[in-house]
């Protein structure tokens, strides 16, 4: 089988006023197919700029990355939005969930940008929810749910079209202890089941959860390693 | 792609829903532009039908020829106030003139009208026979003199809807009595349909016709046989009316022996000329309301794209979202467009409801007939869909060209 994720030598240059900011300088990465990896790093290290390139929210400046065989780095901005609707799923720190807009609806908008007819969108948006346990709550609004509920909305819309790649930037960052945990054991559940997981933290007890710890500094990547991982632990 | 449309509709009813207050705000403009469109053009409408009423009330195709001003040894004389117009000219025109289809003449003046010991003032005009079928006369009841009467001077009278109200009872009779016209006694033999004002604003039923050889021999006492106050004629065609005109100046300049500089005795006016200072005020004010209309249209259009702009800065983590889970440029440009869409949209059609209103309460209140023509609504409503496509351009273009980045990143 072919790798998910191929990286070659991957640079991200930006222009800040006159400075010219390297965030990302030569990162080479190849990622298989059911991985649960976490990408590390302290802010500034780079790690969100290799975090939006992987999920083709940005392309780098040079260098190669193939996404399931298909080269990124070419792609118009609508080729990439039809990526990231076919083959990706985000769950960001902050939710980012629509406000005053139900779970359900929630859920569905990635359904509702690829096309899928009403009934089609409901069905599968509340077997997302019902996955990450929020049955019954699909007519709450954002701000009548907890920060784990919201997590959860959010985790259901990242997995509601099946994505071969779910990239979790920080997603416990705002939560509690319990409902961190919660979380991470619904990403670990879905990494389980045979999907890919991108998580990037800065919080070694979440990373932990991971069964490859990729360190990055400076734009570089600093050690790319196996760790035991806690599925191996609790399969074992 | 329909399915898409509709959420976004709703998406748009909602986020409206929201602000209400914002959004009515916001309409103002389109429904004030709208609705004073809509009124003043049913105004318009409704004002420049009735002119075309009351030129129709002239007859078909007419061309008059009234006698002009006389200046004797630099003293300008008053209209009419000479024998320029004679029976024998209106004569000679058709013979000379064959596109002519009739030539009719007229004298006036002002009498008292007697019935019974009823009495009224009012204008008593000598005519040809052919004088009340240019003018398309008809008759509520009875029928018109004949030329007979006419070359016997007959002492019969056709009367006006006014004079009729004046001079007799409800429900009597008039055809068949006797009136005197200055003592003279008169039969009735029929009586006008009514025709309203005149394009001068007189009431033209207010009068009374007899032939024009009683007129002159038998009551008015005039001076010059065959002088006339004057002298109506028609041609078959409209096209016609112009070139008849030209030689009806030629003729009366040769019969009167006017030389090269001399000014005209008499003055030429067909119907038409007198629809055309009618249309040109008319187009005047639709001029002025077009420009009204662009000027409301534009205010409220810009009230659209600002509101919109709001929109979109306030909502750009939204759009974010939207496009990290696969939404394209251009679902984001429709959904925005959409906004515009539906405020100028909603915006129009209260204005269409306000307009249709406004001109209805006109028509009431102040009694000015007005027209409201699907046209002019179909074209409101077209204008409102031209605004918040137009002004919702730019928000919406806007909006679909952030980068997916930076819009999540917004705060």
């Amino acid at each position: 089988m072919n790798p998910l994720i191929v990286g070659e030598d991957i640079w991200k240059v930006y222009r800040v006023g006159d400075v010219e900011v390297q965030a990302l300088r030569g990162v080479s990465v190849t990622i298989e197919q059911g991985e649960f990896v976490a990408i590390m790093g302290s802010s500034g290290s780079g790690k969100s700029t290799l975090m939006n390139i992987l999920g083709c929210l940005d392309q780098p400046t040079k260098g190669q990355y193939r996404l399931n065989g298909v080269e990124v780095g070419q792609l118009r901005p609508d080729q990439l939005a039809e990526i990231r609707n076919q083959q990706i799923g985000f769950v960001f720190q902050s939710f980012n969930l629509i406000p005053r807009t139900s779970a359900l609806e929630n859920a569905q908008l990635p359904l509702f940008y690829r096309g899928l007819s009403l009934k089609e969108q409901r069905t599968l948006a509340s077997a997302a929810l019902q996955r990450v346990g929020l049955k019954g709550r699909e007519h709450h609004s954002p701000t009548q749910l907890s920060g784990g509920q919201q997590q959860r909305v959010a985790i259901a819309r990242a997995l509601v079209t099946s994505p071969s790649l779910l990239l979790a930037d920080e997603p416990t960052g705002n939560l509690d202890t319990e409902s961190s945990q919660d979380i991470m054991g619904i990403l670990e559940g879905l990494n389980r089941d045979g999907m890919t997981v991108i998580l990037v933290t800065h919080e070694v007890d979440i990373a932990a959860y991971a069964s490859r710890e990729i360190v990055v500094k400076d734009g570089q990547i600093l050690s790319d390693r196996a760790t035991k991982g806690r599925s191996q632990v609790v399969g074992a | 792609m329909l399915a898409f449309v509709w959420l976004t509709v709703i998406t748009a009813l909602r986020v409206l829903g929201r602000n209400r207050l914002r959004a009515g705000l916001t309409m103002l403009g389109i429904i004030i532009g709208v609705g004073a469109v809509i009124a003043m053009v049913s105004i318009g409408e409704g004002a420049k039908q009735a002119v075309q009423k009351q030129i129709a009330t002239m007859g078909t195709n007419v061309i008059m020829i009234w006698p002009s001003y006389m200046t004797i040894g630099g003293v300008r004389g008053a209209q009419g106030g000479a024998v320029t117009l004679t029976v024998a000219d209106a004569l000679e025109l058709k013979k000379r003139i064959p596109i002519l289809s009739e030539t009719g003449w007229l004298i006036r003046s002002t009498m008292q009208i007697v019935n019974g010991n009823r009495n009224w003032n009012g204008p008593v005009h000598g005519v040809s026979p052919s004088y009340v079928t240019i003018r398309d006369w008809s008759f509520s009841s009875g029928g018109s003199f004949t030329q007979t009467d006419m070359e016997s001077a007959a002492r019969v009278a056709l009367l006006g809807q006014t004079v009729v109200e004046n001079i007799f009872e409800p429900g009597e009779e008039p055809v068949g009595a006797i009136i005197r016209i200055k003592n003279v006694p008169f039969r009735v033999i029929g009586v006008l349909s009514p025709k309203g004002q005149s394009v001068q604003g007189s009431d033209q039923d207010d009068v009374v016709f007899i032939p024009f050889t009683t007129a002159e021999r038998k009551v008015f006492g005039t001076l010059f046989l065959g002088s006339v106050g004057g002298v109506f004629v028609s041609t078959e065609r409209t096209e016609d009316l112009v070139d008849a005109a030209e030689q009806i100046r030629q003729v009366m300049r040769a019969r009167h022996r006017l030389q090269g500089e001399q000014p005209d005795d008499f003055t030429i006016r067909t119907q038409v000329e007198i629809g055309k200072v009618q249309e040109g005020t008319s187009e005047t004010l639709t001029v002025m309301l077009m420009i009204i209309a662009s000027v409301s249209l534009l205010v409220g259009g810009i009230g659209i794209m600002n509101i919109l702009l709001v929109s979109v800065t306030e909502r750009t983590r939204e759009i974010g979202i939207r496009m990290a889970v696969g939404a394209k440029r251009f679902h984001i440009l429709i959904q925005f467009l959409i906004e515009a869409l539906t405020l100028s949209v909603v915006g129009g059609c209260i204005g269409i409801l306000f307009g249709v209103l406004a001109a209805r309460l006109t028509t009431v209140i102040a009694g000015w007939p007005t027209i409201i023509s699907s046209d002019t609504v179909a074209v409101a409503f077209v204008f409102s869909v031209v605004v918040g496509l137009f002004f919702g351009l730019y928000p919406a273009n806007k909006a679909a060209r952030l980068n997916p980045i930076d819009a999540l990143r917004y705060e």
